[in-house]
């Protein structure tokens, strides 16, 4: 008789809302036997069974018992609960079960777009996801990496897999933060075929790793007959990677901005982070030159106290004013105080109006010379004011979005 | 109307009880209720010959004041939720009506809390017969599982005070808990150690009881000013230690919720408010005390700030955020029918502005008019809302009884009704092909509006075409549903009910029956 094996995936706690907890054995003989135990019983009892009978037998399973202790789970977080708990049994086990459509609800990635506001979301917290996009941040995140405990790595992989695929993430751009490494090419076989939009890299230090994680995607994307259109957004996170910044930017045309995260930059510079940010100043300054250099956006570190939201105000018009795109966000109550900071003033489109005006006066009229009032205006100016009204375009198109 | 064995259609298409503990009902005919007749109530005629003249209607304890009083077995003991959480009184009042060896006792209190498990030992033993009002907690699951000698009558605020007045329910006794009281029996509940704020709630009861007992922990010297509660009425004074837990009957502060989903849902409505000129100077609203609600009077607080407008009332539950508007002149005053916090409290005794109301003032439907109707808008809460907005309040989707009517019925007659409620919570879709109980009728719920879209009753063409073009992302209950039901993994089962054991009826404001609540297990609704 073969051996029993017995694994657990999943939560189960007083605090435990929209997950469970899935504990799967091998069994010989007696076919699929499932246990449940669910708050929504009287609703989705049946449809419980049935999911959990066929993850089993996508992955090959014919016996087993399981129990599922369920606090109102949605089915991708239970199909990835169970397939988690198969494969923490039984690790040579490579088939998958893909509920919903990778089609359905991704789009066309685009290099140039808003990106204002990224929001990260755990991994490994799926009762944040299908109401993440409501709060419009310009890009979601689902986080692989650092929200994510060592040993629910796995796990998580699957939450983002199976929510990529059945959550309408609206018009948020889709993206995935990966691990450094092995993990991480694992992460990418999980999450390539579901086409997000991007792939946040982490603690990027040079050209190479770049190129590497390209080489990488392509694979991915041949092997599933994929167009080539996912995007890198490298997080630059050491002072060598400040230092490559400009090189990181152009090592590829999937290259879609350059982010800055300061508390490994600060922890590997030797330094506290501060509110003022005095420490990180250069980091940023070189990290937005490169990015521009590079014709890419520059996206600021988080503003981790979500309580202070004046602080978030004042720290987002200075990211602003450094010449940074956007800014991350950990809490969806950050986003509209972004979003407010990065909006041209008033006063500032009314000018921008009255330059492009100018200018397309004196264009008409053949006159080499813009010229408003009494002043003379430059070309960089007229360019500027060009790319205020852009942005208003942008953002107007975003904001209207329903 | 079509018979159906002992229950009968009403105008709804719900089945309803012909006869309920034994009295005949009306089904439920018009949302705008059936012309009533007759008179109302009347009490004993008292004399002052028979109370003392020096005022003192002080007794030895509950029990004396229960055993003068008359308690028999199959009485009505009327009982009030000033204390919220945190009553110790009706224990008390119970364990006395066992020690008096008095069983079959109907217990028609204005509201029943998670503190009151302690009763269900009534319950089982007879002491209770059956709960007429709200049933919560674990009442909720002792009636749903069918373990209750009658049937629970749910009302609304509104509709107690009319079953009162009308003589449907006739009081013996009626036990008031008084945080402050003289020995006449006059009483307030803004003084004192376990201060409550209004005692409006027990109005109908001091009017239309044969016998009131009051009952306080602290017994001042006559007069008890301001007398929320007349001493004329009072037979009774009983002084206890204490009334109650007073962290319980009043919270310190009330807690806006930091859930980012339902803090949208409160943007959402104060945005609504604003785009469809709801929020005009002069105008006035009403919203509870629950999360979401705190959070859209922050919210809506700010858009009148930045548009210089000033409401003419609001309607509490108060909340120290409502007291901020009033003391902010953002309000001319507060109505208001029970104080949520320690600040709601102290505003009500200290601003004559901060105003007590009754369910008589704000809620009966059976009287010139009430309060509810003049209200501009009023943001409430739902369990579940069908397509035609029907929502339910009293039950969730397994069929269990948790919550209460509350003033929520009555509420559906201001201007505008919105309800603020998740599009789903956990695997739960909120809004539903056929609601489990029906408590609102759909023509009456203007506006839904969800983390996901905010949807306006057809029948409000106006409304519709007000916020047209405000960028508010206004979408159809079905869009929503499909959206939801996609997420949760399609079409929930309907809950498991035996529709031949009624265990609890839902009555709507002019006291014709609305709809039933049915045992939960065995036999699947058809």
């Amino acid at each position: 008789m073969k051996q029993q094996r017995t694994a657990v995936a999943g939560r189960m706690d007083p605090d435990t809302r929209s997950d469970c907890r899935v504990e799967f054995t091998r069994l010989d003989r007696g076919g699929i036997v499932v246990k449940v135990e669910s708050k929504v019983e009287s609703l989705y009892g049946e449809s419980i069974r049935t999911l959990v009978t066929d993850v089993c037998r996508a992955l090959g399973v014919q016996h087993a018992a399981l129990r599922v202790d369920d606090q109102g789970a949605l089915p991708f977080v239970l199909a990835a609960r169970v397939e988690t708990a198969i494969k923490r049994a039984d690790r040579t086990i490579t088939a998958a079960y893909l509920p919903g459509d990778p089609q359905k609800h991704s789009s066309q990635a685009a290099r140039v777009r808003p990106r204002r506001t990224r929001l990260y979301v755990p991994g490994n917290e799926p009762k944040f996801m299908p109401n993440a996009a409501l709060h419009r941040p310009d890009t979601l995140i689902l986080d692989l990496e650092d929200s994510v405990s060592p040993e629910e790595k796995d796990a998580a992989r699957l939450v983002v897999r199976n929510a990529l695929r059945t959550i309408d993430f609206g018009r948020a751009e889709r993206a995935v933060r990966i691990n450094q490494g092995t993990r991480g090419v694992e992460d990418l076989r999980a999450v390539i075929p579901q086409r997000p939009d991007v792939i946040l890299m982490p603690k990027c230090e040079d050209a190479d790793a770049v190129r590497t994680l390209v080489t990488e995607i392509m694979a991915v994307e041949r092997k599933h007959q994929l167009p080539a259109e996912t995007l890198l957004l490298p997080i630059i996170e050491s002072a060598l990677g400040v230092e490559n910044a400009f090189a990181i930017a152009s090592a590829s045309p999937r290259v879609c901005a350059l982010a800055i995260g300061l508390e490994d930059y600060t922890a590997d510079i030797g330094v506290e982070r501060t509110a003022e940010g005095k420490e990180s100043l250069y980091a940023r300054l070189a990290v937005v030159n490169a990015a521009k250099a590079a014709g890419v956006q520059a996206l600021d570190s988080v503003w981790s106290d979500v309580d202070d939201m004046e602080g978030l105000h004042a720290s987002t018009i200075e990211s602003k004013a450094l010449g940074f795109d956007g800014k991350g966000c950990i809490h969806p109550r950050q986003i509209p105080v972004i979003h407010h900071a990065f909006q041209p003033t008033e006063k500032e489109i009314e000018r921008a109006k009255r330059i492009v005006e100018a200018a397309d006066i004196a264009r008409k009229s053949g006159s080499g010379v813009v010229s408003l009032g009494s002043k003379m205006i430059d070309a960089p100016v007229v360019r500027r004011a060009e790319r205020v009204l852009e942005l208003v375009r942008q953002y107007t198109e975003e904001e209207g979005r329903a | 109307m079509k018979p159906s064995g002992s229950f009968v259609k009403n105008a709804a298409g719900r089945l309803v009880p012909r006869i309920v503990n034994g009295m005949a009902m009306r089904p439920f005919a018009l949302v705008e209720g059936i012309a009533p007749k007759g008179t109302t109530a009347g009490t004993l005629i008292r004399s002052c010959r028979d109370y003392p003249s020096d005022g003192n209607k002080s007794v030895r304890d509950l029990k004396e004041a229960l055993r003068r009083s008359g308690l028999r077995n199959g009485m009505t003991i009327s009982t009030h939720h000033h204390l919220r959480n945190g009553d110790a009184l009706t224990a008390l009042l119970f364990r006395a009506v066992k020690e008096l060896g008095v069983k079959g006792i109907r217990w028609f209190p204005s509201a029943s809390f998670p503190c009151h498990e302690e009763l269900v030992p009534y319950l089982s033993s007879g002491v209770i017969h059956h709960i007429e009002g709200s049933m919560n907690g674990a009442l909720g699951r002792f009636c749903s599982e069918g373990k209750m000698k009658g049937l629970g009558v749910l009302r609304s605020h509104g509709t107690r005070y009319q079953s009162v007045q009308d003589g449907e329910v006739h009081i013996d006794i009626a036990v008031i808990a008084a945080p402050s009281a003289d020995a006449f029996g006059n009483a307030n509940g803004v003084e004192g150690p376990s201060a409550c704020g209004p005692l409006g709630f027990a109005l109908a009861d001091a009017e239309y009881a044969d016998r009131v007992i009051v009952v306080t922990d602290n017994l001042v010297p006559f007069p008890c000013i301001p007398w929320a509660i007349q001493g004329n009425l009072v037979d009774f004074v009983v002084r206890v230690p204490s009334l109650g837990d007073a962290s319980k009957i009043v919270s310190g502060t009330t807690v806006v919720t930091r859930s980012p989903d339902r803090q949208l849902i409160a943007e959402y409505v104060a945005r609504f408010a604003e785009a469809s000129g709801i929020m005009q100077p002069g105008f006035s609203f009403q919203a509870g005390a629950g999360g979401t609600s705190l959070a859209f009077v922050l919210k809506l607080k700010e858009r009148m700030k930045a548009r210089g407008v000033k409401a003419r009332f609001v309607r509490g539950g108060s909340t120290q955020y409502l007291v901020q508007l009033l003391e902010e002149g953002l309000t001319d005053s507060i109505l208001d029918g029970q104080a949520f916090d320690e600040a709601g409290v102290r505003s009500m005794r200290s601003d004559p502005r901060h105003v007590q109301t009754s369910p008589f003032t704000s809620y009966n439907y059976h009287g010139k008019g009430n309060f509810a109707s003049m209200v501009d808008l009023v943001v409430l809460g739902a369990t579940e809302v069908d397509l035609d907005f029907n929502a339910n309040v009293v039950t969730h989707s397994d069929g269990y009884l948790l919550h209460g009517i509350g003033g929520w019925q009555d509420c559906l007659f201001s201007k505008c009704t919105v309800l603020a409620i998740p599009s789903f919570r956990d695997r739960i879709p909120v809004i539903v092909d056929r609601v489990t109980t029906l408590c609102g009728p759909g023509s009456l719920i203007d506006v839904v509006v969800t983390e996901r879209g905010i949807a306006v009753n057809p029948l409000r063409k106006d409304l519709l075409s007000a916020v047209k073009g405000s960028g508010l992302p206004i979408r159809t209950l079905e869009s929503i549903r499909d959206e939801v039901l996609d997420l949760c993994g399609g079409k929930p089962n309907p809950p498991v009910v035996d529709v031949k054991k009624p265990v609890a009826v839902v009555k709507w404001v002019d006291g014709t029956l609305l709809d039933t609540v049915y045992r939960v297990g065995g036999k699947k609704r058809e």
